[in-house]
């Protein structure tokens, strides 16, 4: 039986903590059992810190919603082990065309080349992806999901917080060591600690329609800037699972958003796209208008903002739930690590570091997008117009039309946990990049490399071949210390390496493509983060400077 | 680093001038600046440095509104 993720509710049931005299303590609660919330709860437990999720309602995304996962994201949930169904369930693209008035003036290739296991995007309804992570949830046992559970107060101790949760049997209190605050755009967390989200907000309105039609359109994103059937504005469509499409109608700034809502306002707007005579039910209506902006600090005290909640951005380039997956996988394994007294707690300071800095930069990019999308006065009209109009014939203008610039992860250039390259590297993997992909194959199967990384700190080692015992002995030490190291072993292609006595994982690097995305040579050693970041690389492995990285990127140096 | 050139650099002055008034022949106010449109796009991909791109604009800006 399959189930219809936009009817499930999940039943309120009552928590021991409601009959307990005093707050009963938990390490971390999270509050908001979204995408974000979602994630970063599943990659605590499965780091062996238990979580308490806290959400006021007990259904799943209500619409589509965010619908477009970034290949990051799809990489994110391989690793908490949720990715493959979403993958499967989703509609996956790597092209987008953009189109000006009557005619397709370009095309473009988000994944232009091959060898990564996951495609730029896929398409997927916010309830199944909301659905698929509940789902995983619920199979933890030290992950525990409480509906109609309502967080109403909220205040910072030194310990901790205490939290007030108001249920269908009446409040109770609770205790928490660190508090993520996942509670979306509107955040009432952030409301209650007297904190606001600061930025601009934007009058255009905005029409989702998803229909559910029979088209024979091909999964890519369509733009179209000033087209015939809507003049003056602009129209994006995305085709998602279950024959649904997502079709965007920007309206304007006078556009009265309940009567836009209405079936004889919405019908003739798809019929000029699809033709009058086109086939299609409407399964979901809604006008929007849209902010970009931020919280100064995403770490208040123990509490930790995340996703929405912390900044919030245009739809255009797809980053708002896809930069949230990453605040998530960035704030898990710190967390673990001060929970369990292996990091210092200003560890926690890097999360608004990190991610303060992936945010202004997603917030740049979008807002970028929402000036060229929707033009404020005549002269940016003309400039777009006549940008839009080169790009038919000329590449350069291509790389100035903005219809979105899709959400790519966030480079941590200037992180204080990395450390500074001392030997010459080309590429994109310097300190603070997120690991790049690649095919590998694992004790005789074809695999990706990064399955084989992540959770733990990882040491990569390109080998030419050989391994020698010094370098063995040093990654078995590495393995023991109090922030365990695990040692990989890249083989280049043509030669499987047996697997080291000490259970070091050998990889070959079956297409030769690690190499050149990391720019390797042999001896080449890259210190990689739980969370698949680089921090460190060096041409030659040397024991004790990688020791000092690892200290530096824990905030234990 | 570059900087923007505003000594004489082009070799036939009043030709260039001549063509850029030519341009605008037969064209309405607003195809005039539509064509103006494309022609500093053009222009600017064809110096392609950021920093003399903004030196231009700034000195475009204060012949204009000087601050």
């Amino acid at each position: 039986m399959t189930t219809d993720y936009q009817k499930v509710e999940f039943p309120y049931v009552r928590s021991q903590d409601q009959d307990a005299r005093e707050p009963v303590d938990h390490p971390v609660v999270v509050v908001g059992a979204g995408p974000i919330g979602l994630t970063a709860a599943i990659d605590l437990a499965q780091q062996g810190v238990p979580v308490v999720v806290l959400d006021d309602d007990n259904k799943l995304s209500s619409g589509s919603r965010a619908i477009c996962f970034a290949k990051r994201t799809l990489e994110i949930w391989d690793r908490l082990g949720c990715g493959e169904r979403m993958v499967q369930k989703g509609v996956s693209w790597n092209v987008g065309k953009v189109y000006f008035r009557d005619e397709l003036v370009y095309s473009f290739n988000l994944l232009p080349e091959s060898g990564y296991r996951r495609p730029a995007f896929i398409n997927l309804q916010q309830y199944y992806c909301e659905g698929y992570l509940c789902e995983h949830a619920q199979a933890l046992a030290n992950l525990e999901l409480r509906w109609k559970s309502k967080v109403v107060g909220v205040e910072g101790q030194g310990d901790g917080v205490a939290l007030r949760v108001e249920t269908p049997e009446g409040p109770y209190r609770l205790h928490a060591d660190y508090v993520i605050a996942c509670d979306g755009a509107r955040s009432p967390i952030r409301g209650m600690i007297g904190q606001e989200s600061i930025g601009r907000s934007f009058r255009d309105r905005f029409l989702i329609a998803d229909v559910k039609m029979q088209a024979g359109f091909p999964p890519e994103r369509w733009f179209w800037f000033d087209p015939p059937f809507h003049r003056n504005q602009s129209v994006l469509l995305h085709r998602q699972p279950d024959d649904v499409w997502r079709i965007d109608f920007q309206l304007g700034a006078d556009a009265d958003p309940e009567e836009e809502k209405k079936p004889e306002r919405v019908i003739p707007r798809i019929q000029a796209l699809l033709g009058r005579d086109a086939q299609f039910e409407i399964e979901w209506v809604s006008v929007y208008t849209f902010s970009c902006s931020r919280m100064d600090k995403f770490r208040q005290g123990r509490i930790l903002f995340a996703g929405d909640a912390a900044h919030c951005v245009s739809p255009f380039g797809a980053r708002g739930a896809n930069s949230g997956v990453q605040d998530a996988e960035n704030l898990a394994w710190k967390l673990k690590l001060v929970l369990a007294r292996k990091a210092p707690d200003a560890l926690l300071d890097t999360y608004d570091d990190e991610r303060g800095y992936a945010a202004n930069e997603n917030i740049q990019c979008s807002t970028r997008a929402t000036d060229f999308i929707t033009p404020k006065n005549n002269v940016s009209r003309m400039f777009r117009d006549a940008t839009l109009k080169l790009s038919k014939d000329h590449a350069f203008a291509r790389r100035l039309v903005n219809s979105g610039r899709l959400s790519l992860p966030a480079t941590l250039h200037d992180s204080p946990l990395n450390t500074p390259d001392c030997d010459t590297f080309s590429g994109e993997m310097a300190p603070g990049a997120p690991a790049a992909d690649g095919p590998v194959m694992v004790r005789g199967d074809a695999g990706w490399f990064l399955a084989q990384i992540g959770g733990d700190f990882n040491g990569v080692y390109f080998s030419d071949g050989t391994l020698s015992g010094d370098i063995h002995r040093s990654f078995a030490s590495l393995s023991r210390g109090a922030i365990p190291l695990t040692a990989i072993v890249v083989a280049p292609k043509g030669i499987s390496l047996p697997e080291s006595p000490g259970g070091t994982t050998v990889v070959e690097d079956s297409e030769g493509l690690l190499r050149q995305r990391y720019d390797a040579r042999a001896g080449t050693f890259y210190l990689m983060r739980p969370d698949q970041h680089v921090c460190a690389r060096w041409r030659r492995f040397d024991v004790d400077a990688t020791r000092a990285a690892l200290a530096r990127a824990t905030c234990t140096g | 680093m570059q900087t923007l050139i505003v000594e004489p650099n082009i070799v036939r002055p009043d030709d260039f001038y001549e063509a850029l008034i030519d341009m605008h022949r037969d064209l309405t106010d607003e195809q005039s600046q539509m064509a103006n449109a494309a022609l500093i796009l053009l222009l600017a991909n064809h110096v392609g440095d950021l920093g003399v791109l903004r030196e231009a604009i700034a000195a475009a800006r204060t012949s204009v509104k000087p601050t």
